[in-house]
């Protein structure tokens, strides 16, 4: 084998240099872009809806006694938006050139153009794939989780129609290799099969945000829904097939399931829950279904998405929050005075409509609103804050997501912006990085926006892993030799350390805390100072948390 | 207050480090507070249960190979059996030690479960419920140290040795409750050194302590609910303390590691002594390679080269240090495999009727429950045991209430477990 590695090396690596030329010159940095694009004027959208959200919290606050946090400062909105669109802290390269930009808004501005980086698609992907199907990488050979996020990435990076997207997902046929979103269906093959319950549960809490999936076995005591309404809906389901040519529904199929009771097969027809005037007559049963799960009249349908988009951006679903206090996948059923007297998530739910299903819009709104933007630093007395940051009036703290843990701390081991220009070899080296890593971190699994503590063996990989000790050491490939050499004096040493590790400049008393420090231990060498004050940033909890 | 701060005199650094750790650590935090000893060791006797010491048995061991052979059937295949210490009860001829250390165990043959996909019945295995997608379930092995903490431990009270594919997790009870991983034990512990001196160390915590306040300011209680310092805390604790010890082999004598058997598997059992010893509540060792949907028979051969002289040597040595009557040990897997056998020489997926060995604690030992046809014409196996009646059990006997009600955070509340204790396994 090695000596077919000899004889081809060369061939290989002329082909990747070729290719990555070849890329530079596709696809230009988001420099040339801005250049390129730099006189003109945002209009932010929807900014109706923006002035009615932010009035309403105004109100809220005002009438309940809160106290609004200030507003963040511009880096910390910065490092806010880079984790919740491109799952990492800004770079060193990107923060000097948002400071340097003088453009008015420049936020939104910067917000639109993090939409149109390739980072965008492939990480918000990852979070749709696993509402969807998963971490789970089997049944092998008919589920391919990886086509199914490409996919998804490849949608919404163009910013293909939210209610388009997931007719498809519902409804495709086709085979999973050609046709990816049909590995929503083939996820839930068992044993050959095609679990038909699994994706009405699956559908109901991705889609419309509410859990069914108790109703299987029983009525539900404290929730709406019944088991006959389950089975109805499985029912949707119940013509789906998979053989060696892909997915496909077969109207004379009947469907029958075993009664638990008489232990007897009996057919089942399939029926919505509510409104059945959103379903259509025509068409598959499961683009019936994709229909009326998606139809615009359907408010659970936009408050899901609209949470879910919220989801990302804060890191907690809005639901999470007062008045609700309720997983991202629980919602309760509308308010009835939604049209007349909305709250938030309806406003937003509205407008998300009257877009015409536009994440991309939404996103863009969402990060426009005061609460997006207010600090996590305030000064209510501490048995008030946890009630003030449930009303959003002072912005909560969230674990990061291990991918962005290790995402951030590779980009924080590198100057320049690590994005689909940067050198192949990097990135192949970042990725093999961070799968290691990610192994020894644990993932979060589908359940990604619980609210969680940290752990032990995060601290201790943190503190004494490879990946990262590796990345910092003052050699001459890394970072923090090169933050050394290149800073006149140890003032900027620190303040490079911080920009590039917490997206900020060192208060004055951490500044003089470093700088004390540095002159009584004088005998180390800038690089070495370099790399104790990564390791303490890094493992700084102000680090792993988004605030 | 400075948690970290540390005098100029370093000359005896790591120790002064640790009391100081202790110290400051000892302020706020309960894990290193010097309350009652949590050392089995020096609870010896016959007190209660307090730890539970999984064997798991990964990928699906065939019952017929192991704890349920039926030698001279259709369905037996070439599987000899030999007597055992349980007068009457035959075991598979390749478990020679086990078969000598049998007495002081009990085999249940009649394990039913509805799961019969790996990662689907190694949940359910693992926590007595089946997955639901609502909620996420802690493993039987976290519920232990959950319900019995133990203020001395400086480790982490649930471990899972070797290289078992889904680890227990702490479910709904949180992160910090899912096993401690240790991939390759008794060689060495990854992340567990500093990368710089005791003095540079120093000087990293005593920022890091500074940046960590600095970041509280204003945030104050949602700061400390991020457990962000404490994690660092109990992990610079754990890097400090003595019980690390309990992870090495290095210093058990020659023939003790020899008995075990030089492999993975053996490590981990040998550590999982060590670290019950030290008061560890939970651990879990895990042997793979029992998906044998070809050359059944060979790979269950393989696999009990391992397993027999670990398994037996761990039961010997608990024994013989006084452990035993504390420590509950428990050998399963995820299902059990056909009594069918196919064209591959290999046995499938069986969830109906499969073995555990469970004992120690105090459990009533010799004792068999259940059987299975030996023809396989009748699938459901005699007196069927549900995993949840055993995990009752287990939980009864180390004085926790199975029946307790957890409020998880759906807003449902769950009980621990949702099994009757099996009066066979109790003593009255």
């Amino acid at each position: 084998m090695f000596k077919r590695l000899k004889i081809y090396g060369p061939a290989i690596a002329l082909v990747i240099a070729l290719g990555a030329m070849i890329r530079a010159t596709a696809f230009p940095t988001v420099e040339a872009r801005i250049a390129e694009d730099a006189p003109r004027e945002i209009v932010i959208p929807n900014q109706s809806v923006i002035d009615q959200v932010n009035d309403w919290y105004r109100k809220s606050w005002e009438s309940q006694g809160f106290t609004r946090a200030k507003f963040a400062n511009d880096l910390t909105v910065l490092r806010r938006l880079s984790l919740a669109l491109h799952g990492t802290i800004p770079s060193l390269e990107e923060i000097r050139r948002f400071e340097a930009d003088p453009r008015p808004q420049r936020l939104a501005l910067w917000c639109r153009e993090m939409l149109d980086d390739s980072r965008y698609g492939d990480y918000f992907a990852e979070r749709l794939t696993r509402a969807f199907v998963g971490t789970q990488q089997q049944p092998f050979l008919v589920f391919r989780r990886d086509r199914f996020k490409n996919w998804i990435a490849e949608q919404v990076q163009d910013n293909r129609p939210y209610d388009e997207m997931i007719r498809e997902i519902i409804a495709k046929e086709g085979l999973w290799t050609g046709d990816p979103a049909t590995n929503f269906v083939t996820h839930a093959v068992n044993d050959g099969d095609i679990d038909e319950n699994k994706l009405a549960g699956k559908t109901v809490r991705a889609v419309l945000g509410q859990r069914i999936d108790c109703a299987q076995c029983h009525d539900h005591p404290f929730a709406d829904w019944k088991q006959q309404q389950f089975e109805q809906l499985a029912a949707f389901y119940g013509q789906t097939r998979i053989s060696p040519f892909g997915i496909a529904d077969d109207p004379k199929v009947v469907y029958e399931i075993e009664d638990t009771q008489t232990l007897e097969n009996r057919e089942v027809s399939p029926a919505v829950p509510f409104n059945a005037e959103w379903k259509p007559d025509g068409g598959t049963r499961r683009e019936q279904l994709a229909a009326w799960c998606t139809s615009p009249e359907n408010r659970r349908f936009a408050r899901a998405a609209v949470n879910r988009i919220w989801a990302q951006m804060f890191g907690k679903a809005w639901s999470e929050g007062a008045p609700y206090y309720a997983r991202i996948d629980d919602l309760p059923d509308p308010e009835k005075d939604a049209e007349t007297d909305p709250i938030p998530l309806d406003m937003l739910a509205d407008a998300f409509v009257e877009s015409g299903f536009d994440v991309a819009e939404m996103i863009q709104t969402i990060a426009a609103l005061d609460v997006f933007r207010l600090s996590s630093a305030t000064d209510v007395p501490d048995d008030e804050l946890k009630e003030h940051v449930d009303h959003w009036a002072v912005f909560p703290l969230v674990r990061l997501r291990p991918e962005q843990i290790v995402g951030s701390m590779m980009q924080a081991t590198s100057i320049k912006t690590l994005d689909q220009n940067s050198h192949l070899l990097t990135r192949t080296l970042r990725l093999i990085n961070e799968n290691d890593f990610l192994k020894e971190y644990g993932d979060l699994g589908a359940d990604e926006f619980e609210e969680r503590s940290g752990t032990v063996p995060q601290a201790l990989l943190r503190m004494n892993g490879r990946l990262f000790g590796d990345s910092i050491k003052p050699n001459p490939l890394n970072a923090t030799p090169r933050i050394a050499i290149a800073a006149s004096s140890p003032d900027v040493l620190l303040e490079t350390c911080f920009l590039t590790c917490l997206s900020r400049r060192p208060t004055g008393e951490e500044a003089h805390y470093f700088l004390n420090e540095w002159m009584e231990n004088n005998s180390r060498k800038p690089g070495e100072r370099a790399y104790d004050l990564y390791w303490i940033l890094i493992n700084s909890p102000e680090f792993s948390w988004n605030h | 207050m400075n948690l970290f701060s540390v005098s100029n005199d370093l000359s005896n650094g790591g120790l002064r480090r640790r009391e100081l750790l202790s110290l400051s650590a000892g302020l706020g935090l309960s894990f290193v507070l010097p309350g009652m000893s949590g050392r089995a060791a020096e609870k010896r006797g016959h007190e209660r249960a307090t730890s539970l010491i999984t064997l798991w048995m990964h990928g699906g061991p065939s019952q017929l190979e192991t704890w349920d052979p039926h030698p001279g059937t259709v369905v037996g295949g070439p599987t000899q059996a030999i007597d055992t210490t349980i007068p009457g009860t035959q075991i598979a001829a390749h478990l020679p030690a086990m078969a000598e250390q049998l007495q002081h165990l009990s085999v249940i043959r009649s394990l039913v479960s509805k799961e019969g996909d790996h990662e689907r019945g190694t949940y359910f295995v693992k926590t007595g419920y089946r997955p639901d997608p609502t909620v996420l379930h802690p493993a039987i092995g976290a519920l232990i140290p959950y319900e019995l903490k133990n203020s001395s431990l400086e480790i982490p009270a649930y471990v899972s040795l070797g290289e078992g594919q889904w680890p227990g997790r702490g479910g709904y009870l949180g992160d910090e409750y899912d096993a401690f991983r240790i991939f390759e034990p008794g060689q060495g512990l990854h992340n567990m050194r500093a990368r710089v001196g005791d003095r540079r160390q120093d000087n990293r915590i005593e920022g890091l302590s500074m940046l960590s306040n600095s970041f509280r300011k204003g945030r104050g209680q949602l700061a400390d609910r991020t457990m962000h310092q404490r994690t660092v805390e109990q992990a610079l604790t754990m890097m400090n303390s003595d019980q690390l010890k309990a992870f090495e082999i290095e210093e058990e004598p020659e023939p003790t590691r020899k008995r075990y058997g030089d492999t993975r598997f053996g490590r981990g059992c040998l550590v999982a002594r060590r670290l019950i010893e030290t008061g560890v509540r939970s651990v879990e060792v895990s042997l793979s390679g029992f998906d044998s949907h070809a050359n059944n028979f060979e790979a269950h051969q393989n696999r009990a080269a391992e397993l027999d002289p670990a398994f037996a040597a761990l039961i010997d040595d608990l024994r013989q240090r006084d452990l035993y009557d504390s420590t509950i040990v428990l050998c399963i897997g995820e299902f059990g495999r056909t009594p069918r056998i196919n064209p591959l020489d290999g046995r499938d997926h069986w969830p109906n009727g499969f073995s555990a060995v469970v004992g120690g604690g105090g459990l009533r030992s010799g004792v068999v429950i259940g059987e299975t046809d030996p023809s396989g014409e009748n699938k459901d196996p005699a007196d069927p045991v549900k995993v949840q009646d055993l995990y009752a059990t287990i939980l009864s006997q180390l004085s926790i209430d199975p029946d307790k009600e957890l409020m998880t955070p759906i807003g449902r509340p769950l009980y621990l477990c949702e099994g009757t204790p099996l009066p066979q396994l109790l003593r009255s």
